[in-house]
């Protein structure tokens, strides 16, 4: 592992629930290497989620800060952040968000959209990606005509597309069986070993953990090291 | 141009979805048809009677009534009188004799063939130029009558509109029986509305001596208008109005029009503001479902002007469907449709075509497009405020 590519200092997040607030992350210190793949594991409510939403731009702290390459996410608006996500993070959600009325490729070529690329490079760039994730024969299909494991092979090329230096997966693996879900980590893991892609996957499972390079601990807004794991 | 590639694709994406949230958009786009069908069909009401009116009015033609009168139906001139405008300056000459007809202007009664009620109908008695100094007027059936007898010609809209009067039939005003032997068009113009006959049969018919009511005349140009009206009023023998038949026919039009107007506006703003609502209760119902979809857009990285954008122009697309299929009915259903209503100043019956003009149709899709925008405007910035996080951790 090398440079520090993500950098968390003093984070803590605190929401309003009625009129109580509740510190889901206090104070939070947290760097994550540039190659790193970072299992973080916790019970529900222990702010894995948060965490990862304050890394991919679309939350921010209620103190401290959060830096991602050189952006200082804490800092920019909503414009600027929007602009940040679609250069330098790619997202995979436990339930896909993959959009139904578009074929496999069209959503794959969702993110290309916020690029000067042409309409030919964008189906090109789209084509590798779904070649990575061994899809490329069901890049005409829909999402319904699709099996879970196939939807989140979509889903993670629709991640790399825009290349990414840093993947963000929410329970990636939560939605699928077992065998299904060993494809999609082994994916993940070619991704980090092969491509050089950071990734940072918040999971219940202690199995999928065992896939990463290391595992952190949340519990009450604290973030601890488990083991190293690869 | 990334921003307008991001509001094309998102904007793409709501109408591709729209199938799943077909009940409520359906409901939006028709309380915007009723909109523009309503304002449309009210208002080309309003378009026909002004339509029907003013095109029987020429600049290069005066009417000339006793000063303040209010309608030929209460002018009256003497004989010598309309001889002294035949022989005014600025009055068309075609060799020796003057264009202008001395007329006579008479209510009867004549059944409606849509209620079988009675109805005021006009009926004029014109002079041999009374042909002349009106423009489009043409013999479609039949003959002219002939002076000195009882008979009569009638304009279309009114052989329509009216029982008994078709060609070859004989009617009775009073204790008068008088045959039907021509059939006069004048492009759908209020002329068409009225009977005509000899005016001296008519005078004579309903005892008005010599009088007249009102004088036509042909003018030499349309300048002529205010030589002929500073001779006239010079003249101590005469004390006239003379406007120009536009003009005239523009005041008579003018009391109904307004009415129209005055119940069809609020009426269409009344109606607006519930199809702003319908809209709005789309708009947000679309925002609601496709709140995973837009989430999803936003965590890729599509900004939230676009997301705010493509919601205000897909509720306007709604809109603009609506308004054309509005518009659409409006112009089948009641473009053309001929009615005859009370027209106050002449207290007689004017029939006349509803028009739903272009203008209108422009105007209903600028209503349509109106309430599109505001429609979506609030429900666009709830999706372009969507907190990206929160939206995601609720799917």
């Amino acid at each position: 592992m090398s440079d520090v590519l993500a950098e968390l200092r003093g984070v803590s997040r605190t929401y309003q629930k009625g009129k109580e607030k509740v510190e889901v992350l206090h104070e939070l210190d947290l760097d994550i290497p540039d190659g790193d793949f970072l299992a973080i594991m916790g019970p529900s409510g222990s702010g894995k989620t948060t965490l990862l939403n304050l890394l991919g731009g679309l939350d921010k702290p209620t103190s401290g800060s959060v830096k991602v390459g050189d952006a200082v996410l804490s800092s920019l608006s909503n414009s600027q952040l929007s602009n940040w996500r679609s250069t330098h993070v790619g997202f995979i959600f436990q339930f896909y968000n993959l959009l139904p009325v578009l074929s496999a490729q069209k959503n794959v070529e969702l993110p290309l959209l916020l690029t000067n690329f042409s309409a030919k490079e964008r189906a090109k760039r789209a084509s590798i990606a779904l070649e990575i994730v061994g899809l490329a024969e069901r890049a005409n299909h829909r999402p319904r005509e699709l099996s879970g494991g196939q939807e989140q092979r979509v889903a993670i090329a629709r991640a790399i597309v825009s290349d990414p230096s840093l993947l963000l997966c929410d329970e990636p693996t939560g939605d699928l069986d077992r065998e299904t879900a060993d494809e999609i980590l082994n994916l993940l893991q070619t991704l980090n070993r092969e491509h050089g892609k950071t990734i940072v996957m918040v999971t219940h499972d202690a199995q999928a953990a065992g896939y990463a390079k290391r595992t952190l601990m949340c519990d009450k807004g604290k973030l601890e090291a488990r083991e190293e794991t690869a | 141009m990334r921003t307008i590639k991001q509001i094309f694709a998102v904007t793409w994406l709501n109408l591709a979805n729209l199938p799943q949230r077909l009940a409520s958009s359906i409901v939006a786009v028709i309380g915007v048809a009723a909109v523009v069908l309503v304002f449309a069909a009210v208002l080309s009401m309003a378009k026909g009677f002004e339509r029907t009116m003013l095109s029987a009015g020429s600049d290069d033609t005066a009417i000339i009534m006793r000063s303040g009168s209010t309608s030929e139906l209460n002018s009256g001139l003497s004989n010598e009188q309309t001889l002294i405008v035949a022989n005014a300056p600025g009055v068309l000459k075609e060799g020796d004799a003057t264009v202008m007809s001395a007329e006579l202007y008479v209510i009867v009664d004549v059944k409606k063939r849509s209620t079988n009620t009675d109805a005021n109908v006009p009926f004029r008695g014109i002079q041999a130029g009374g042909f002349d100094v009106r423009k489009n007027v043409t013999l479609a059936e039949g003959r002219r009558f002939e002076p000195g007898k009882n008979e009569i010609v009638v304009g279309r809209s009114a052989q329509q509109e009216f029982v008994g009067l078709d060609l070859g039939s004989k009617i009775r005003f009073g204790q008068t029986e008088w045959e039907i032997v021509g059939t006069f068009e004048a492009g759908g113009s209020v002329s068409e509305s009225e009977l005509w006959t000899d005016v001296r049969v008519l005078q004579g018919a309903y005892r008005r001596g010599n009088s007249f009511q009102s004088v036509r005349v042909k003018l030499e140009s349309e300048d002529s208008l205010a030589i002929l009206a500073q001779n006239l009023k010079d003249d101590p023998r005469i004390d006239p109005d003379v406007l120009s038949e536009r003009e005239y026919y523009s005041t008579q039009a003018e009391g109904l029009s307004k009415f129209i107007r005055m119940v069809g506006y609020p009426l269409t703003i009344l109606m607006a503001i519930g199809a702003i609502f319908g809209a709005l209760n789309s708009m947000y119902s679309s925002v609601s479902v496709r709140g995973k979809e837009i989430a999803t857009l936003r965590a890729l990285g599509f900004g939230p002007f676009s997301v705010l954008v493509s919601t205000i122009v897909e509720s306007t697309l709604l809109a603009l469907l609506g308004g054309i299929v509005g518009g659409a009915i409006a112009f089948l259903v009641f473009n053309g449709f001929q009615v005859s209503t009370l027209n106050g100043p002449s207290f007689s019956q004017v029939v006349f075509d509803f028009a739903v003009t272009p203008d209108l149709l422009i105007q209903g899709l600028q209503a349509a497009l109106l309430i599109g925008v505001v429609g979506g405007f609030f429900p666009a910035i709830r999706a372009a405020r969507l907190p990206v996080a929160q939206a995601l951790r609720e799917l």
